[in-house]
């Protein structure tokens, strides 16, 4: 595993995207920075700028006004970097999956590395599929 | 060539470790105080490695040579400022005259640095936070050079760094007198600005301008910045330590007494950022331009008088 990688995971600093969610699982993700939980024990920090992140985390059915940004703040993020979809909606879009306004799930527009199942998930559920994603990444270091 | 030594091993490497050590401190600091557990002593490195080995991306629109070339500007005064803190520390008698100045010149240089980033980088929240920099360097500027005049004053009308901290070692520190304690109060809300921690963090409000100038950066510019707020993180305090608190020396005991002053001033810094909220553009201006420059005044006065 090359030492990039490595302080990758060491270090995600996480960006959150919300496309059109309750609100439910933006605040469980803020929920993992509360003394509770402290996420900054494995130096996972909340960027404020796409150009900051390694992580993408993305809640909600992608609707139809967010599909082009969710394609934009993709391709703002640089390389090598990792998308987790968080919640039942941007899995499969929940609840609204007879909708006219969500006609494909997050996986169909970018690449999605973890999901993360749950309306909402637990913060033990969002942290437990950071752990996945970190175990994935250390198993196949070529992956992106 | 005892120069180039000096630049490369004190200026650029030991600077930079402590800087990292102390960014740790305060974000271990920071957590203890939100009652968290905080980051491993690590995390700096950590995060200057990971940023070195992304991708990094200049924006559409934006200047490309300002905006590669303004972090390296940041870091190379920081490098400089610190080298001559550095020597003086080790050799007060062999520094030249009106380093003090030079060494105030080149304190500019970082902010200088992040505001020609911010405006080069075509985004227009980076311009905002450019702007309140600047502001903010005009605000600030003035009871810092006050400030300093109160150690100039006392050591007898000197300019040489390396003179101010013979004078503390034969009669006792700066910061024992009247006029260094009112000094000290101003320079260390100074020093607050310059390093744009939290009353102060108008230009890059994370929560309102998502970073400001540092929005658009990403990997090594990004990672440049990050290692100079780190070392600023050093080399201010350790400028506070030389005017006020008579350096550092590494005669004796003295060395333990000078890392101990360091800790304290930056966990004092660290403090004073967690227990306050955030100022707007204006009280910032209105409280350096009226209570810190009349402080400052009171000072010099007080230094003059001969107290």
């Amino acid at each position: 595993m090359s030492i990039t990688l490595k302080a990758l995971l060491k270090s995600p600093w996480v960006f959150h995207l919300s496309t059109g969610s309750c609100n439910n699982c933006d605040i469980e993700i803020l929920d993992c920075l509360t003394p509770r939980f402290d996420v900054e024990r494995f130096g996972m920090l909340l960027a404020g700028s796409i150009r900051h992140a390694d992580v993408l985390l993305v809640t909600g059915s992608a609707n139809r006004k967010c599909i082009p940004r969710i394609k934009q703040v993709y391709q703002q993020m640089p390389k090598p970097c990792v998308v987790v979809a968080i919640g039942e909606c941007s899995l499969s879009r929940g609840m609204f999956i007879h909708s006219y306004n969500c006609p494909l799930p997050v996986d169909k527009i970018i690449p999605v590395d973890v999901y993360i199942p749950g309306c909402p998930p637990k913060p033990e559920a969002i942290i437990a599929g950071v752990v996945k994603l970190i175990e994935k990444l250390s198993a196949k270091p070529e992956k992106k | 060539m005892i120069y180039l030594i000096y630049l490369i091993i004190f200026g650029f490497f030991l600077t930079a470790l402590i800087g990292l050590f102390a960014s740790w401190v305060d974000r271990k600091v920071t957590a203890r105080v939100q009652y968290r557990v905080g980051p491993p002593v690590l995390q700096p490195l950590i995060d200057l490695v990971k940023l070195l080995g992304k991708e990094t991306m200049v924006p559409k629109g934006a200047s490309k040579f300002s905006f590669l070339a303004a972090p390296l500007l940041g870091l190379g005064s920081v490098i400089l400022v610190s080298t001559i803190l550095w020597f003086n520390c080790l050799n007060p008698q062999r520094t030249f005259i009106g380093d003090i100045i030079v060494v105030v010149y080149l304190l500019v240089l970082p902010s200088l640095s992040i505001i020609i980033g911010g405006f080069a980088s075509a985004n227009p929240l980076a311009s905002i936070g450019s702007s309140r920099e600047m502001k903010l360097v005009l605000s600030y500027e003035l009871p810092f050079l006050l400030a300093i005049l109160v150690p100039v004053i006392q050591g007898g009308f000197t300019l040489r760094l390396g003179e101010i901290i013979t004078y503390q070692v034969q009669n006792g520190i700066i910061l024992g007198s009247w006029s260094g304690f009112l000094a000290f109060l101003v320079i260390l809300m100074c020093v607050q600005a310059k390093l744009a921690l939290v009353p102060f963090d108008i230009p890059e409000a994370e929560t309102e301008i998502v970073g400001g100038p540092l929005i658009e950066y990403s990997g090594t510019p990004l990672a440049v910045y990050k290692l100079m707020k780190n070392m600023l993180l050093f080399v201010l305090p350790f400028f506070i330590m030389i005017l006020f608190m008579g350096g550092f020396r590494l005669s004796g005991a003295h060395w333990i007494n000078g890392i101990l002053k360091y800790l304290g001033l930056v966990a004092l810094i660290t403090v004073i950022r967690n227990t306050n909220p955030r100022v707007r553009i204006d009280q910032a201006m209105r409280f350096f331009w009226g209570p810190m420059t009349i402080l400052a005044m009171m000072a010099v006065f007080l230094a003059l008088k001969g107290l």
